[in-house]
């Protein structure tokens, strides 16, 4: 946080409002789908920020509600089956939930812009790819036909198409994968958004070009000074490029922190069960940890702490009482009762030595 | 270009960005029904049920089967009462459609119609897909030159105009002049529905197989070792079943129009066998002083036509777990 | 060291592509698979690890028998098992099994577990005699880790890592010696796939099983396999033992491949080698020449289009398909350092 100085009271004071509202602020999004088999919890009180330039993993397994959260601050969840039960989606402190649809439709795309995992099915296949990002431009920015096409062409440059020139008038099905996530990056980057939300952008693709994309995403925010939410299940993906993470279960926050302390030390047991139940490249062992059960039904939640049918420290408490997701030291939150402890006692978390994995092997 | 080498080599197959979420979520709404296992069919049938369009296309359809089982249930007349007395006359309380220019009583008639125009559209439905569904199966499953030589095949056939097509063959059977029996004639009309509308059963069936053919649980029982016949069986059928289902129940509908359609013409069930498509044609010369005589057997064909439609619509949504 | 249990040589599968309507013509090849050597040995996991369209599926369904070879041998147990028909073929059957990589669609939805597990006896009923086959599926339902009082419930009333739980169960139930696994673990989630490869290690142990593991993330493969073979469009371009493969890579696509993983370790950002290759794998129907690899290559030199390198140990001690084999660390070096 920067600090100006302060005349009147003669010291340096962190620097007030302007600067201290977020880019993107959710608060205590609460979601519901009603299908007729019930209703299933989906969002319960999910709340995080990113500021500009910064990149905010939201880690989770399917169901966890992340894709959820995303689709809710865009404004393009399915009504019905969902239902935005309550929360706020402050953009530069604005409540998007509340704004009329005109507004909302201007924030999508100039000020918040997504990227899906599957970028054939939101691509559209019988335009060419110029075409579609040209088009924007065109509607929404109200350039002409040519500066429409030299801004695609611009574009299609910046997300590292070779030949663009050519390239602009290829179709969707034509572009290999790896293209055709440029491709929706550039359509994604045509407005000039202050926020990019990336949903398992790499997830579809080859290890080698997924590492070409994460570059290329990382190398746009820096010159762009953009936000990032990258949503994403891949621990790998995270450690190599995010500031902050909030990892999600059961359609809540269940830990956030600096990328660096989490990895060392996670404070909620999720996070290290993931963490110790992951192969790694540079490690070799015979048996994994881990986690026991299925993640929760979201139309039957467990009382108490969600997780504490799978967690290995679960005492009484955690059966009956929901944990509160409470600040801890090194501004880092957990919704855990024991997060204070775990932190203590300095779990080894991403660093599981070896020992302790050589035991494991002996002991199955 | 296709790469069969990157069948199911590539990405991690998760599901895309939405549907990851909407899968698990189905996963937790079957997790609850854990409790009370249900097959895939016991899961469309509790869907069907709660139908309202399903309730009353049932109803429907299950007066126009008992009408073609036991017409005595519904009227104490034969089929070829008549009294000259009564005809032309508008609806009554003794005859509730009224009378015919030639005194039948059409309410009678009706419901004794709907035996043969029931069994027209039933069993030229069965047919149709039975033939169909092999050829369908065969042209799918061998691929290949016995694909092209069936979908070639079945294009001439589909090529054909239907009514034309109708027209051609019931003539070239019965020449003008020529008094085929009645069951003669029904069966005729039955083959030549068949005859010309198992291509489209055909291509529902085949594409259904090629998918089917691909799928992974039938590369793990070929895998297994599993024979032709089981594979196909066991488990290609039961999967392709339904789309052929749904088909065959909006088919049914439709060969019941047909059926009207080439007696009207003429040339399909004539008298003495009584169908609703007789009746029409009967009433055809008289619209303008008896109309009743008309409209009531055409307002029949409508009613089962539009039931039968709707019985597809309501089996489609409930064998589409997508619908859910 | 064990014995061979399965030798592949040159295996060669390329699919036709045609076009038109009623007659084909044959415009050319995808050469899936083109010229792949190696042993599987008893009671070792092989991994197999490769990009989308580098073939390593297609040699599976190859070696199970689901489509025909256009050139080369197997030979299981010393037979060669293209040859064998009939009866011959019913046991290669029973002792070679795959685990598909889709929990969603490799079990039958009308089939009940009980029905989708029994179904290789059913086939192969001199396995089991019909009494005892309820017995078999409830003891395998256990093995694997599930409920052997679900026999009669459906697919679709189980989770992902359950249902791959169900296909491990099938694929196990006739005793085989192989099990073939194409991407048994990727469509699971990050919580469930550790699970799943646990299970995998247990029973081998327990049974004795040779795994040939296919798998497109290397961190999977690394931590099942003893030795690993790296394929490229259709060719295998290294192979050795795990420790080898991993801790010194000679081929440039192995070192390029290891280098883009992404580690779970923020602290290891910035002090990682970065091998970044451009542009997209080639077609495999019009392959370049010579190195197949030599289009996106940095180490790229005119004999690489002239002269294709064979698959022979030049550095490292194991088998590298590359002129300018050289080993590299590219993971793990300051681990194993600190």
């Amino acid at each position: 946080m920067s600090t100006v100085y302060d005349g009147e009271r003669g010291e340096f004071v962190a620097e007030p409002a302007a600067d201290t509202v977020p880019l993107l602020a959710v608060k205590d999004l609460r979601v519901e789908f009603r299908t007729n088999d019930g209703v299933a919890k989906v969002l319960n009180g999910v709340s995080y920020h990113v500021d500009a330039g910064e990149t905010l993993a939201v880690l989770g397994e399917s169901g966890s509600g992340k894709s959820v959260t995303a689709q809710t601050i865009m404004g393009i969840l399915d009504m019905p089956p969902a239902v935005v039960l309550g929360g706020e989606v402050l953009f530069h402190g604005e409540d998007l939930l509340s704004a009329k649809p005109a507004r909302r439709m201007q924030v999508r795309g100039e000020g918040i812009a997504m990227i899906f995992q599957d970028a054939l099915s939101a691509l559209n296949p019988v335009f060419t790819v110029g075409f579609q990002i040209a088009e924007q431009l065109r509607v929404r920015r109200g350039l002409s036909r040519a500066e429409a096409r030299k801004g695609a062409i611009d574009l299609l440059d910046l997300v590292r198409i070779p030949h663009a020139k050519q390239r602009v008038r290829s179709y969707p099905h034509e572009f290999s994968g790896g293209m055709r996530q440029r491709a929706m990056i550039a359509m994604s980057l045509a407005l000039d958004p202050e926020l990019l939300i990336a949903d398992e952008p790499t997830t579809a693709l080859d290890v080698t070009v997924q590492a070409q994309i994460m570059d290329l995403l990382r190398d746009i925010q820096r010159e762009r000074d953009m936000g990032l939410i990258l949503i994403t299940h891949d621990l790998g993906v995270v450690a190599e490029v995010a500031d902050r993470i909030a990892v999600m279960y059961a359609g809540r926050i269940v830990e956030q922190a600096d990328v660096y302390a989490l990895f060392r030390g996670p404070a909620h047991p999720y996070t290290e069960a993931l963490l110790q139940s992951l192969p790694r490249l540079d490690l070799k062992g015979q048996d994994l940890k881990a986690i026991k059960g299925l993640p929760p039904s979201l139309t039957r939640i467990p009382p108490g702490c969600p997780f504490h049918p799978r967690c290995p420290r679960a005492v009484d408490r955690c059966h009956q009482e929901v944990p509160d997701f409470h600040p801890l030291p090194g501004d880092r939150h957990s919704a855990c009762h024991f997060a204070h402890e775990m932190l203590v006692s300095g779990y080894p978390g991403s660093n599981p030595d070896k020992h302790s994995r050589g035991l494991s092997r002996g002991d199955a | 270009m296709t790469d069969p080498g990157s069948v199911g080599g590539g990405g991690p197959a998760l599901e895309s960005f939405a549907s990851a979420e909407v899968a698990d979520l189905a996963t937790t709404q079957s997790d609850e029904r854990q409790r009370k296992p249900r097959s895939l069919w016991g899961d469309a049938w509790h869907q069907l049920r709660r139908k309202p369009m399903f309730a009353i296309s049932a109803v429907i359809i299950l007066v126009v089967v008992l009408m073609a089982a036991f017409p005595s249930l519904f009227t104490a007349r034969p089929a070829d009462y008549n009294n000259l007395d009564f005809a032309s006359q508008p609806p009554s309380a003794s005859a509730w459609f009224g009378y015919s220019f030639q005194g039948y009583d059409i309410w009678a008639r009706a419901v004794h119609g709907a035996r043969a125009t029931l069994l027209v559209g039933f069993f030229a439905t069965l047919l149709t897909v039975l033939i169909g569904s092999v050829m369908g199966i065969i042209a799918g499953f061998y691929g290949r030159l016995t694909d092209a030589f069936i979908s070639r095949f079945g294009d001439v056939f589909a090529g054909l105009p239907f009514v034309l097509g109708a027209i051609v063959i019931l003539t070239t059977f019965n020449p003008p002049g020529s008094e085929p029996s009645g069951t003669a004639v029904l069966i005729q009309v039955i083959l030549s529905i068949s005859v010309l509308s198992w291509p489209v059963s055909m291509r529902i069936m085949r594409s259904a197989t090629i998918v089917a053919k691909q799928l992974d649980y039938v590369k793990a029982a070929r895998a297994l070792g599993a024979s032709t016949r089981r594979i196909i069986f066991r488990h290609m059928l039961p999967n392709t079943v339904a789309p052929v289902l749904v088909y065959a129940t909006i088919a049914l509908g439709a060969f019941i129009a047909v059926e009207a359609t080439l007696a009207y013409l003429g040339i399909g069930v004539r008298p003495p066998v009584v169908s609703w498509g007789v009746m029409i044609n009967d009433g055809k010369d008289y619209v303008q002083t008896s109309p009743h005589e008309l409209l009531f057997p055409a307002g029949l064909v409508t009613i089962t036509v539009l039931a039968f439609v709707m019985l597809g619509d309501a089996v489609r949504d409930a064998l589409d777990p997508k619908s859910r | 060291m064990n014995e061979p249990i399965l030798q592949v040589r040159d295996l060669v599968k390329h699919f036709p592509v045609r076009v038109g309507v009623l007659f084909k013509r044959t415009i050319g090849h995808v050469k899936a698979v083109d010229g792949v050597s190696f042993d599987l040995r008893k009671g070792e996991t092989l991994g197999i690890v490769g990009e989308s369209g580098c073939g390593k599926s297609t040699l599976a369904q190859v070696l199970i028998r689901l489509e025909p070879p256009t050139g080369g041998t197997a030979l299981f147990e010393g037979r060669d098992m293209f040859a064998l028909r009939g009866n011959d073929l019913r046991r290669l059957r029973r002792d070679v099994q795959i685990v598909l990589q889709d929990p969603y669609t490799s079990l039958n939805p009308r089939m009940t577990v009980g029905d989708i597990i029994g179904e290789p006896f059913e086939i192969h009923p001199e396995v089991a005699p019909k009494g005892s086959r309820e017995g078999k599926v409830r003891d395998l339902l256990d093995v694997v880790g599930l409920n052997p009082e679900h026999i009669n419930r459906y697919p679709h009333q189980f989770s992902g890592g359950q249902r791959q739980r169900i296909g491990i169960a099938r694929a196990l139930a006739l005793r085989p010696k192989v099990v073939i696994c194409d991407e048994p673990v990727s469509a699971l989630d990050v919580s469930i796939q550790a699970q799943v490869m646990n299970l995998l290690g247990e029973l081998q142990r327990d049974l004795g099983l040779s795994y040939v593991f296919i798998a497109h993330d290397l961190s999977v493969v690394r931590h099942l396999s003893d030795r690993v073979a790296v394929m490229y469009l259709g060719k295998v371009v290294e192979i050795g033992t795990a420790d080898e493969i991993y801790g010194q890579p000679s081929h440039p696509y192995t070192q390029a491949l290891l280098s883009a993983v992404p580690v779970p370790d923020p602290a290891l950002r910035g002090r990682r080698e970065v091998i970044r290759l451009t542009g997209d794998v080639p077609s495999p129907v019009d392959p370049p020449s010579g190195c197949r690899f030599r289009t996106r290559c940095w180490k790229a030199q005119d004999v690489c289009a002239e002269e294709e390198p064979e698959l022979i140990t030049r550095v490292a001690g194991h088998p590298s398909a590359c002129h300018f084999a050289e080993a590299h660390v590219v993971v793990g070096a300051e681990r194993e350092n600190s």
